[in-house]
């Protein structure tokens, strides 16, 4: 399977260029967000002064620490399950045009739809693995909500350096990894339970 | 004498090496794995996890930055004499992990949405106190995430239906969790007492490592029927496909009522974490 290095800002054609199943590593802005950020930046209709276009948006909500001097960095940052975020991602792909949305278990159809509309894929990082996400993630740019919401549901914005494996799993053309694996999963269970436990 | 410093540095030094560190039966079943599967895809997923289990020992940080909810059993003898001061300094010493590891402060007040950043609040610590005959004392702590809690269940089904509806109620529940509790899973399954009591021993089924199987032959017979069904659903690492869904089925039972057949399920991610703590009569802490 192909495997790109892609770097924010990115741009519709790296984002068309994706197809499930590729690997992608980016570099440059990626800023978490979950449920409640979600909802604050859509009731904001986001952050002032900054712009989400071509950004990673991370489905994460990392433990953080702050060194003597103040500075906060990541200890460790693996996905969240996005499936919370799927009604929520229709209204926040309308309002602001991050590229690939970066999580673990895979969304549904309204999210397949909204991926489709503004050109964004969906790639999945292994969930748990959050000492490793953290290396990928390099240094923390600027925090938003931290006292409202919290460390795991504030906005951290980082510099990443390759962050990565991240498997294309929701494609920009409405392709989806889960829709085969879960499909599959299903007929395997009707046959083992209708075969050994009807 | 117990020297209550020593226990409350034990106490943090469990809850620290309970988020960095894999037991290690767990960590053989996901290398195992590896050979097992044919998918690529599949074998980069357990990779991934087995690298990142190196990189948290390595740099001392959590393996997983859903730290969890400290969950502590105590299994104490009748004539262990220091059971208010193990008892009463899990608290605190929650708190001083959550800072000095550092833990995700992960406690929300459910009615004001308040965290109050050390992991503690209303009716916390979790602690189940167990008593037994004996002198001696094991706290077990098992950092629990949400992800997998999430997909947990609850199912009073009919007698007559009991082992084979319990049997597709857990394929079913598999299947639905797909990815979403960080598979490879492991399965505790708590079978009969009651609603409360099922899911008590299904929480606790998962404190016993993968390598020991239940010691009545005829459920260990059941976990191992189980796992091999569970992991032909094929939702495999991380829910992208593959031969492992399952690492563990771990059951505990205790008798029903003529009239139910309560079972319950606790899913745990491939980071089953949980420590050990043992405290003699004379106070040692090991």
């Amino acid at each position: 399977m192909p495997e790109y290095h892609l770097t924010t800002p990115i741009s519709d054609d790296d984002i068309f260029k994706l197809n499930a199943g590729d690997t992608i590593y980016i570099s440059g802005i990626v800023f978490t967000a979950r449920d409640e950020a979600h909802m604050e930046l859509i009731e904001h209709k986001g952050i002032p002064g900054f712009d989400f276009t071509g950004l990673g948006l991370y489905h994460c909500g990392p433990v953080m620490k702050q060194n003597d001097c103040g500075e906060w960095c990541v200890v460790s940052a693996g996905p969240t399950t996005s499936y919370r975020m799927e009604t929520l991602e229709p209204p926040f792909l309308d309002l602001f045009g991050v590229k690939v949305i970066i999580g673990k278990g895979g969304m549904g159809p309204l999210t397949i739809e909204a991926l489709k509309k503004h050109n964004v894929v969906y790639a999945s990082f292994t969930g748990g693995a959050g000492a490793l996400a953290a290396k990928g993630l390099g240094t923390v740019k600027e925090v938003h909500y931290l006292e409202e919401l919290g460390m795991p549901e504030a906005v951290w914005v980082f510099e990443a350096v390759e962050f990565g494996p991240l498997i294309v799993t929701m494609d920009s053309k409405g392709v989806s990894l889960y829709d085969g694996v879960n499909e599959k999963a299903a007929d395997n269970v009707k046959r083992i339970v209708s075969e050994r436990y009807c | 004498m117990i020297d209550t410093e020593a226990l409350a540095d034990r106490l943090v030094k469990g809850l620290r090496d309970g988020v960095i560190e894999l037991p290690e039966d767990v960590k053989h079943r996901l290398e195992e794995a590896i050979d097992q599967e044919s998918d690529e895809l599949a074998k980069t997923q357990l990779r991934t996890i087995l690298e990142n289990v190196d990189v948290a020992h390595d740099g001392c940080a959590a393996m997983c930055q859903d730290t969890g909810m400290q969950i502590f059993f105590i299994k104490a003898g009748y004539d262990f004499p220091y059971l208010k001061e193990v008892h009463s300094a899990i608290a605190p010493a929650i708190a001083r992990a959550t800072k000095e590891v550092p833990l995700r402060p992960n406690t929300v007040d459910p009615f004001t949405g308040e965290n109050p950043k050390n992991n503690l609040g209303h009716n916390l610590p979790a602690i189940t106190v167990e008593l037994e005959e004996g002198d001696g004392c094991d706290v077990y702590i098992m950092p629990k995430g949400g992800g997998s809690e999430n997909m947990s269940a609850l199912w009073m089904l009919t007698p007559a239906e009991g082992f084979k509806a319990m049997k597709r109620k857990v394929l079913e529940q598999v299947q639905f969790a797909a990815g979403k509790p960080c598979p490879p899973i492991v399965l505790g399954i708590g079978i009969g007492g009651g609603a409360d009591i099922s899911i008590k021993l299904a929480k606790k089924a998962l404190l016993r490592p993968l390598d020991q199987p239940n010691p009545n032959p005829e459920v260990a017979a059941m976990e191992a029927e189980l796992l091999e069904a569970v992991n032909e659903i094929g939702v495999g690492p991380a829910g992208l496909g593959g031969v492992t869904t399952a690492l563990g089925v771990q059951i505990e039972y205790t008798n029903r009522h003529p009239a139910t057949f309560p079972t319950a399920l606790v899913v745990q991610c491939w980071c089953d974490r949980r420590q050990k703590i043992h405290i003699s009569k004379d106070g040692e802490v090991i």
